[in-house]
C-alpha cells in the first residue's frame, strides 16, 4: 500500500510537471500577445519593450518555463500581469466558493442520480424504468448553460424563488448547483441502476428471497449498501467534469469561484492566472483520481492496487 | 490436432458482418429509432434550409422587431419569434444545423482519427512507442477538456474551423484509451500469433485482423463522440468564442440574445432544445449501437 501511493505520488507529480510544461509551451505559442494587452493600443513601441522586459518576456522559452518552474516550487504563482496581485492569493480567495457550488453539485448529482438509479432497477423493464433512462440521457445531453438559463427563468424570474444570482445565502446555492449537477445526476443513474442490478442477480439475494425477508430489507439492507459503494467511490473523477463546467456555471450565475477568474483571464490573456487556474484544476483531477483509486479495494476486497 | 479458436472471435465477426442486421436491430429499439429519426430530421434541415424558410438567415426584417425594437414573440410569421435584430429565429436554428453538424462530423472525425492512431499504435507496438504514447495519453487526461478547449479557442481567432480543430485536439483522449487496452488485449490473442506464424506481416495483420474487431468500438464512440462535440461547440459559441456570427450557431444565437432572455426566452428555449435534440439523438442511438455491436455488453445498462 506504502510502495503503491509512493509510486503513484511520483507519477501524479510528473503528470503535474507534464501539464505545466504543455500549458506553458500553448500560451508561449499562441499569437495573443499578452504585453499589448497591458499596454493598451496607444502605448508606444517603446513602453511595449520595457514591459515585456520587466515581465521577463523578452527572454528565451526555456529561460521563462525554469524561471517559472522555481518560482512554483517555492509556491509562488506569479503575478497577475493585470490586476498586479498574486495569482496564488486570487486563487485561495476564490478557491471556497468553487469548492462550495461542487459540494452542492455532488449533492444534487447523488440525491437525484442514486435515487433514479434505484428504482430504475428495482422496476427493471417496466415503463418507469425505460423513462428514467431516457431522463438520464437528458440529463447527459443537456448543455449546461441552456439548463442554467432555463432554472434561471423559471425559478429566478417567474417563480422568485431563488436569487438571480450571486453568493451568499444557500438560496444563491441551489440553481448553480443544480446546474452543475445535472450531468453527473444522469451518469450516476444509470451506473447505479447498472450496480444494483448486478447486485440483485448475486446468489446471496436468491438465498435472502429463500429466507423469505420481506422485500424492503431485502432491497435496503441488503442489496443497497452493496450497491451504492461502487458508485459511490466514483466521485473522485467527477472534479475533472466540474472544472470545466464551473467556467460556463460560474458565468452564467455570477459565482465568484476560480471558474470565473479562469474565464476573465483567458479574455485578457492574463497567463499567470490561467497557468495557475490550468494547474490548480489539474492537481485537483489528479488527486481526484488518486482518490477513486485508493478508495476502491476498501469497497470491493476483490480489487488488487498494482 | 485441435486448434484453440476464441470463443467471441466468431461472436465478433457475425456482429458485425450483416450489416442489415445491425440496422434492423437498431429500428426495432424505439429510442434507437427515435434518436435516428430526430438525426435525419437535423441532417434535413441542414440541407434543405434555403427551400424550409422564406427568410435569410441574416436578414433584418424591418417588420421584425416591436415599434420600441424588441424581439417578436412566435407568430404565425415568424414561427419561432425574431431575435433582437430582428431576423427570423427559425431561419437562423435551421442555418445552425449546418453549423453543428458541419462541426460535429469534422472534428468528431478529426478526435476519432487521432485516437484510433495513439490507440492502436500504443496497443499494437508497445514498447516505448507505446509507452510515450500512453504516458502523452494520462497527461492529456489531467487536463480538464473544457476549460482547455475555451483557452486554446479564446486565445486563437476563432473560426468554424479553428473551432472544429479545438474540439479534435481535446476529445480524442477517450477514444484513445479504450481502443489501447482493446488493441493490446487483441495483439496477445493465439489467431494472431498463428497469422505471424503464417508469415503474415504487420500491414496485413494491423488492417486485416485488428482494425476489423475494433470497428465496433469504432462506431459506437464515434457515434457518442458527436453528442459531446455537437455539446462543446455549443458551450464555445455561447461563450462567444466558437463560431463568430453573424454565421448561425445554436449556441451563438443564445449568446447574442443572452440580454433579452428574461423577456424573450423563447430566444434561449428554441435553440437550447436544438442542441439537447440533437445531442440526446446522438447518444441514443450510440447506446443502442453499444448493445447490438457488442455482444457482452448485451443486457447491461
Amino acid at each position: 500500500m506504502i510502495a503503491y501511493l509512493g509510486r503513484r505520488l511520483v507519477q501524479s507529480a510528473l503528470i503535474l510537471l507534464g501539464v505545466s510544461i504543455i500549458t506553458f509551451a500553448l500560451l508561449y505559442l499562441l499569437p495573443a500577445d499578452p504585453v499589448r494587452q497591458i499596454a493598451g493600443r496607444s502605448a508606444t513601441p517603446e513602453t511595449v519593450e520595457n514591459i515585456r522586459r520587466q515581465l521577463g518576456l523578452d527572454q528565451p522559452f526555456f529561460v521563462q518555463y525554469w524561471r517559472y518552474l522555481l518560482n512554483l516550487l517555492s509556491g509562488d504563482l506569479g503575478r497577475s500581469y493585470i490586476q498586479r496581485s498574486q495569482v496564488s492569493e486570487l486563487i485561495v480567495s476564490r478557491l471556497p466558493a468553487s469548492l462550495l457550488l461542487m459540494l452542492g453539485a455532488i449533492a444534487c448529482e447523488l440525491a437525484i442520480g442514486l435515487t433514479m438509479g434505484i428504482v430504475a432497477a428495482v422496476k427493471r423493464g417496466s415503463a418507469t424504468d425505460q423513462a428514467l433512462m431516457v431522463g438520464s440521457f437528458v440529463g447527459v445531453s443537456a448543455p449546461q448553460f441552456v439548463v442554467g438559463l432555463l432554472l434561471l427563468y423559471v425559478f429566478a424570474v417567474r417563480l422568485g424563488w431563488f436569487p438571480i444570482g450571486g453568493y451568499g445565502t444557500w438560496r444563491h446555492l441551489v440553481l448553480p448547483s443544480l446546474t452543475l449537477g445535472v450531468l453527473g445526476a444522469g451518469w450516476y443513474s444509470r451506473m447505479m441502476r447498472s450496480s444494483m442490478i448486478d447486485v440483485l442477480r448475486q446468489d446471496y439475494m436468491r438465498t435472502a428471497r429463500a429466507k423469505g425477508l420481506a422485500r424492503g430489507t431485502i432491497l435496503f439492507r441488503h442489496a443497497l449498501p452493496n450497491a451504492i459503494l461502487p458508485v459511490i467511490a466514483m466521485i473522485g473523477i467527477d472534479v475533472g467534469i466540474f472544472m470545466g463546467g464551473i467556467v460556463v456555471v460560474e458565468s452564467v450565475f455570477g459565482w465568484p469561484g476560480i471558474g470565473q477568474l479562469a474565464w476573465q483571464a483567458i479574455q485578457r490573456v492574463d497567463i499567470p492566472i490561467i497557468m495557475g487556474v490550468t494547474l490548480v484544476s489539474a492537481c485537483a483531477i489528479v488527486l481526484g483520481n488518486l482518490l477513486a483509486d485508493i478508495v476502491a479495494p476498501f469497497i470491493d476486497p476483490r480489487i488488487k492496487l498494482r | 490436432m485441435t486448434i484453440p479458436i476464441s470463443p467471441d472471435v466468431g461472436a465478433a465477426a457475425t456482429a458485425i458482418r450483416p450489416r442489415t442486421g445491425v440496422w434492423r436491430a437498431l429500428l426495432r429499439r424505439r429510442l434507437a429509432l427515435l434518436g435516428l429519426l430526430v438525426i435525419v430530421a437535423t441532417i434535413g434541415a441542414a440541407i434543405l434550409a434555403p427551400w424550409l424558410t422564406p427568410y435569410d438567415p441574416n436578414e433584418q426584417m424591418f417588420d421584425g422587431l416591436t415599434l420600441e425594437g424588441a424581439p417578436l414573440p412566435p407568430s404565425a410569421q415568424f414561427w419561432l419569434g425574431t431575435d433582437l435584430l430582428g431576423r427570423d429565429l427559425a431561419t437562423r436554428i435551421l442555418y445552425g444545423a449546418r453549423t453543428s453538424l458541419i462541426i460535429g462530423i469534422v472534428a468528431n472525425g478529426a478526435a476519432l482519427l487521432i485516437g484510433t492512431l495513439v490507440g492502436v499504435t500504443a496497443g499494437f507496438f508497445r514498447g516505448w512507442i507505446g509507452g510515450v504514447l500512453m504516458r502523452f495519453t494520462d497527461l492529456m487526461m489531467a487536463f480538464p477538456a473544457l476549460l482547455l478547449a475555451i483557452c486554446l479557442a479564446a486565445i486563437l481567432q476563432p473560426s468554424l474551423w479553428i473551432v472544429a480543430l479545438v474540439i479534435a485536439l481535446v476529445n480524442w483522449v477517450q477514444t484513445a484509451r479504450v481502443l489501447y487496452t482493446e488493441t493490446s488485449s487483441l495483439a496477445e490473442r493465439e489467431f494472431i500469433d498463428a497469422e505471424r506464424t503464417l508469415g503474415a506481416g504487420t500491414p496485413r495483420i494491423l488492417f486485416r485482423h485488428i482494425l476489423p474487431h475494433l470497428l465496433p468500438t469504432i462506431i459506437v464512440w464515434g457515434t457518442l463522440g458527436i453528442s459531446t462535440t455537437v455539446l462543446l461547440e455549443a458551450t464555445l459559441s455561447y461563450l462567444g468564442i466558437g463560431v463568430q456570427p453573424p454565421t448561425a450557431s445554436w449556441g451563438n444565437i443564445i449568446f447574442e440574445n443572452q440580454t433579452y432572455f428574461q423577456a424573450a426566452p423563447w430566444l434561449v428555449f428554441f435553440p437550447g432544445a436544438a442542441i439537447l435534440a440533437l445531442a440526446l439523438a446522438f447518444n441514443l442511438v450510440g447506446d443502442a449501437l453499444r448493445d447490438v455491436l457488442d455482444p457482452t455488453q448485451r443486457g447491461q445498462a
